[in-house]
């Protein structure tokens, strides 16, 4: 075992790892921080992104020891300091941007990873960058709605 | 997973020194090797990862004019950064998996697997890419040996690849509906001396140039001079996205594509 160290949500903190500990086990069990989900576990759906170093990536598929002094946000960091929540999180609220929930998290951090890329995309392109994101419910136009809301855009899509 | 060690040296020396244990095996930005590790289908007693090695990382251009781009290169800046230099280039990386997908994904990292679908060995071999390692520099036509097999030898790291700029180029990749790797992928570039078609994707053998196409092209760099041509289809992958006359038709198509697309 060994000890990592990062910097998650503005805090430092440390728990131990073995080499295989990924950095989705790191912040569920180590540090109890689930709201970040495992959902194929094989990189294919984006329930598990997180941002580390301000990119984002699939928790899933990358070793908590390769964090070691990285920065990582996560969706328990995505809201206002007063708890209130985000533009992003908001907007998904209002524009009814989840069924289920469970790929929220991940839809939430991509969302956030393309604005600040991308501050004003088009339609095609937040569809194209939420690729590699899978919402098993296909709510995929009301999280599109939301993602054009909260770049302060219409959110005017034809299909219903 | 079963269980390893990990290592993540800082230097490009100390991560040749920390490979010397036997079943030790590189990490790069793990995309295919962490779902592997995952199904238990490799089992290294430990990893070394080439995550933290700042001089394998980013681009640059050479006194030769090519751009070179560091082993440890993530897709995403491939695609932001070599727009300028090799748009064609630019656009692949753009189009591997997905954006997370892309931030961690490594050039080096690809090249050293060689899947047999995957896009950067098109773009290397299309190129005549110069292939540079911890040990000594290997010619794109003599680096692809075949499926998962390259001319590395254990140990060895892929520090740099050096792309030499096309006058004109394209990559047109026909993905497979579900893993949205390349059902088949094609990339045309034109140089000064000829034209080079690589074809990713298709074949048993992985990444392999298509000859014919290359030697019509290079005479007239239009799609018409290859529209009597049909790829071989002996050799070519059959499952259940496609037969391997399928892909040879699909290979026709999207060579003309690029064609098309580079010219225009």
């Amino acid at each position: 075992m060994t000890k990592v160290t990062m910097i998650v949500n503005g805090k430092s903190v440390s728990a131990e790892t073995e080499g295989r500990t990924l950095l989705v086990q790191y912040l569920r069990e180590g540090l109890g921080l689930t709201g970040t989900h495992v959902g194929c576990d094989t990189s294919q759906c984006g329930a598990c992104v997180v941002h580390v170093n301000g990119e984002a990536v699939k928790s899933c598929t990358m070793f908590a020891a390769e964090a070691e002094g990285a920065e990582v946000t996560t969706i328990e960091g995505m809201a206002n300091p007063d708890g209130s929540l985000s533009v992003i999180q908001q907007a998904f609220q209002d524009h009814h941007g989840l069924q289920c929930g469970f790929c929220t998290p991940g839809m939430v951090m991509s969302a956030a990873a393309l604005l600040k890329d991308n501050p004003r995309p088009t339609e095609a392109e937040v569809r194209a960058y939420l690729e590699g994101n899978i919402c098993r419910c296909t709510g995929y136009h009301n999280i599109v709605k939301a993602i054009m809301a909260a770049s302060g855009q219409d959110v005017a899509i034809a299909a219903e | 997973m079963y269980a390893f060690e990990i290592e993540r040296p800082k230097s490009l020396a100390d991560a040749v020194a920390a490979i010397g244990a036997e079943e030790a095996q590189f990490l790069g930005g793990g995309q295919t090797l962490i779902p592997t590790l995952k199904q238990r289908l490799a089992a290294p007693s430990k990893l070394v990862s080439l995550s933290g090695i700042a001089e394998l990382k980013g681009l640059r251009m050479d006194d030769a004019g090519r751009v070179c781009i560091g082993g440890g290169t993530t897709h995403a800046t491939v695609a932001r950064e070599a727009a300028a230099h090799y748009p064609a280039l630019a656009a692949l990386a753009a189009h591997i998996g997905d954006p997370a997908v892309r931030n961690r994904g490594t050039i080096g990292g690809s090249l050293a697997n060689n899947d047999p679908s995957a896009c950067y060995p098109a773009a290397v071999l299309a190129s005549n890419a110069t292939i540079v390692t911890s040990n000594r520099e290997i010619a794109a036509d003599d680096y692809f040996e075949g499926m998962f097999t390259t001319a590395l030898e254990d140990g060895e790291i892929v520090t740099e690849v050096r792309f030499p700029i096309p006058q004109a180029a394209n990559y047109q990749k026909f993905a497979q509906p579900a893993s949205r790797f390349a059902l088949v992928g094609v990339f045309v570039a034109k140089y000064a001396d000829g034209v080079r078609v690589a074809i990713t994707g298709a074949s048993e053998q992985g990444v392999f140039r298509w000859s014919e196409a290359e030697a019509a092209l290079s005479k007239s760099f239009d799609a018409a001079a290859i529209k009597g041509l049909a790829a071989d289809a002996d050799g070519l992958i059959g499952d259940m996205h496609g037969t391997p006359a399928y892909r040879a038709h699909l290979i026709g198509v999207l060579t003309g594509r690029a064609v098309t697309a580079a010219a225009g």
